[in-house]
């Protein structure tokens, strides 16, 4: 199964170094309003909360693109999976980010712009010291998530 | 062209009013940085220090540093900088979070404020449309309140800077509020900005900041997130500031009872870790300021109905001077008296250390009940509360508690029970215990503050990483020894210089980094040449200078270079710090020597000549 970004939303602390390092790696400049990852923090409520694209296996942007342009694009072993942006097809018509539901394709410069995965090593990733977000497969993570709520009941029975 | 700084200065004219933007000094900024350097070299140029700290005359400067909204780990500082009307000083608070970024992203290295608008008003900044709107219906609203309310007038995305009721009365200690509870605390920097009837700034910016040598600054990124993240970061981020509680009560530096003891035998109650298992809402976890790999940030909720609340903080500080000096002992106290401060928007270490020193002065008989209109002894947690407000509101015996613990103590007779250094109160240290807190809070040009010259943190995290101290082949650093301390002084507070100024957050580096970190960052975003280890620090000790060539014009003299009699004759009567004073006479020579200073405190003209700062 191909591995893809996993958010924890109960470990975010808003830190938006994610933000940084995305818009430095793809724009060459620290701004979070070209970051295609974005985290957005309620103070109020003590979260915050990640969000990024999560590389659809049938991506309503790619459905809905009339260049083309965007395909899922996997690497021989099949580890990676991306929903990619074909800049040369991209007509900068803006139906993909109609289209998306989460709001993680943006146009920006003309061209449709969304996560690329930094090519198989995202670079939030590498900067998420409270990891928030991970790369990894999905079901990892659903299983991880599965045994910690295992791990709060055994430790409610064995307290009463 | 501009990397690292943006090379523009708004400057906004509260009395015609007139908005300009002007290029930035470039020599400025090469020989002061940005952020604390910058600003004083800008306010040093501007204003006569000798002016009152309230009139329109002085001017209040917002400055980032060129870090500031790039990747450097915690690099969303500003500093606020003006003359300070608790101290009649320099006065430079800092505060991090979205709001610095906000600066940077508009456009803008530094905002300078001028003058006094007729009737209040708040400042929209939108990239480079930049206007003053009524802030009359604003008036009285508390931080959270103004910063929903300006958010909601301008935009979903602007950060907001603003005051609370407390910088509206002048209170002598009011700050300046920003991002839901981040405070550029002390001094009194938000009566100067109520004292322009300027209620709040709301920045939104969508540009970004570039850098010179985007590899080598993502080399020096990484090496410097990479050396961060490690076990004391950890502990950090899951208790936050309170952690230090454990450190200070090992050195028996907890001040308890107005600083009559260090040891406070009910220190557990006030612990990092009692917090995070009581009233934290999120175990385990901070909140972060943008940037920032640590996460020391604390979210409480008080169910307590008495104290009811929920908030921001408290932090290490509030839990000191509210909980151990004046021995509430109680957390739930402490948060709910953390909150109003920062609704009504106080420096919690001075409100803390005011309530403190009347406490004493009640005790002992100086401070009649009428006065105060209610018992007053240590451990009175309602008393607590109740002044609080009415401190920020300026009402009853609050009016006089507003203008702080020097003003407090003197005009009852009794000024040795204010507890502080140019008219600053101490932070939650007890110098007798920490020698070289003694000296940094009798010489830090801002006052007996805890943030300017960490000679402590030393001792209290065993930094040993440090460049300043290894040039100086210093073990180990002792505590009681005093005669080590005047040349860690020095060069701590020079070394701070630098970190205040260049936009990142000092916690990054009591935790890990040193000076190559910094160096190599600052050069990397801003391409320009430090001149290696010395240069660096040549650049902190004019820094350093100019802040002390600054109070020397607003009236300061050696005499201020001083503490309070307690810390110099009377010995800690208990604890791990028992029998010691405060060696400052022994230590104050020889720091004026190391600093190139006359006997008088001043700086020889060849010192100045050495620093360009003649």
């Amino acid at each position: 199964m191909a591995k893809g970004i996993v958010i924890d939303i109960g470990r975010c602390t808003g830190c938006g170094y994610c933000e940084l390092i995305c818009s430095f790696t793809h724009h060459g400049e620290f701004n979070p309003l070209k970051s295609r990852i974005h985290s957005s923090v309620f103070i109020d409520k003590s979260m915050a909360v990640p969000v990024v694209c999560y590389q659809c296996e049938d991506p309503w942007c790619a459905k809905n693109c009339p260049a083309g342009a965007i395909s899922i694009d996997k690497d021989p072993g099949g580890a990676v999976s991306v929903v990619t942006v074909h800049k040369d097809k991209c007509v900068g018509c803006k139906m993909c980010t109609l289209a998306c539901p989460f709001g993680c394709i943006v146009v920006s410069d003309s061209y449709a712009e969304k996560c690329d995965l930094c090519g198989g090593d995202p670079q939030c990733v590498k900067v998420c010291r409270s990891g928030a977000i991970r790369f990894e497969e999905a079901h990892t993570s659903v299983a991880a998530k599965r045994k910690s709520v295992a791990e709060r009941l055994l430790g409610s029975y064995q307290e009463e | 062209m501009w990397y690292g700084w943006t090379g523009n200065v708004l400057r906004v004219n509260l009395s015609q009013p007139l908005v300009t933007i002007e290029v930035l000094d470039r020599p400025s900024a090469e020989n002061f940085i940005g952020g604390r350097g910058l600003g004083v070299k800008y306010l040093y140029d501007e204003i006569d220090p000798a002016v009152d700290a309230m009139s329109p005359k002085n001017k209040l400067i917002f400055a980032t540093g060129p870090l500031t909204g790039t990747g450097a780990p915690g690099g969303s500082r500003y500093m606020v900088v003006t003359k300070g009307p608790l101290t009649d000083a320099i006065a430079e608070s800092s505060a991090g979070g979205a709001f610095a970024m906000a600066i940077k992203y508009a456009g803008y290295d530094i905002i300078i404020l001028e003058g006094k608008a007729s009737t209040p008003v708040y400042l929209w900044i939108n990239n480079d449309q930049v206007e003053l709107r009524d802030a009359s219906h604003l008036m009285g609203k508390t931080s959270t309140e103004t910063e929903i309310a300006v958010i909601a007038e301008t935009d979903p995305d602007a950060k907001v800077a603003c005051i609370g009721p407390a910088g509206e009365n002048l209170v002598l200690f009011a700050c300046i509020m920003s991002d839901m509870g981040r405070a550029a605390g002390r001094s009194g920097v938000g009566a100067v900005m109520g004292s322009k009837n300027l209620k709040a700034i709301a920045v939104r910016g969508t540009n970004g900041v570039k850098v010179a040598d985007s590899e080598a600054f993502l080399k020096a990124m990484m090496k410097a997130y990479e050396t961060i993240d490690n076990e004391d970061t950890e502990h950090f981020h899951q208790h936050g500031t309170p952690s230090v509680l454990a450190l200070v009560k090992e050195f028996g530096s907890l001040p308890t009872r107005n600083f009559q003891t260090g040891v406070n035998p009910q220190w557990e109650k006030l612990s990092g870790e009692t917090l995070s298992t009581t009233i934290a809402t999120r175990h385990k976890m901070g909140l972060a300021c943008p940037a920032c790999p640590v996460g020391c940030g604390r979210v409480t909720r008080v169910t307590n109905p008495e104290f009811a609340g929920e908030g921001v903080g408290p932090e290490y500080e509030t839990i000191g001077l509210f909980g151990s000096s004046c021995e509430t002992n109680d957390l739930d106290v402490v948060s709910k008296a953390g909150f109003i401060c920062n609704e009504m928007g106080m420096d919690t270490i001075s409100a803390g250390a005011v309530i403190a020193c009347a406490m004493e002065l009640y005790e002992k008989g100086y401070l009649p009940e009428r006065d105060v209109g209610m018992p007053l002894n240590f451990g009175n947690s309602q008393a607590v509360i109740k002044l609080i407000e009415d401190m920020a509101l300026r009402k009853g015996f609050g009016k006089v508690l507003a203008d702080g613990s020097y003003r407090l103590a003197k005009r009852y007779g009794h000024p040795e029970f204010f507890m502080g250094s140019k008219k600053l109160d101490f932070a939650s240290y007890d110098p007798r215990g920490l020698q070289g807190m003694g000296l940094g809070y009798a010489t830090n040009s801002r006052g007996a503050c805890h943030i300017r010259g960490e000679v402590h943190d030393l001792t209290l995290y065993s930094v040993q990483h440090w460049r300043v101290t290894m040039d100086h082949n210093v073990g180990p650093v002792d505590p009681h020894r005093w005669d080590d301390k005047p040349v860690l002084a020095a060069d701590v507070q020079d070394w701070f210089c630098i970190i205040d100024s260049c936009g990142m957050c000092n916690f990054m580096f009591f935790l890990i980094l040193n000076e190559d970190h910094a160096r190599a960052l600052i050069e990397a975003a801003t391409g320009i040449d430090m001149g290696g280890h010395k240069g660096l620090m040549k650049t902190g000790e004019r820094i350093f200078n100019l802040e002390k060539l600054f109070n020397l014009k607003s009236g300061l003299t050696v005499r201020d270079d001083s503490l309070p009699k307690r810390m110099l004759e009377e010995p800690m009567p208990d604890g791990p710090a028992k029998g010691m004073v405060v060696h400052l006479a022994e230590m104050l020579p020889e720091y004026y020597r190391i600093r190139g200073w006359s006997h008088e405190s001043i700086p020889t003209p060849r010192k100045l000549q050495e620093l360009g700062l003649e």
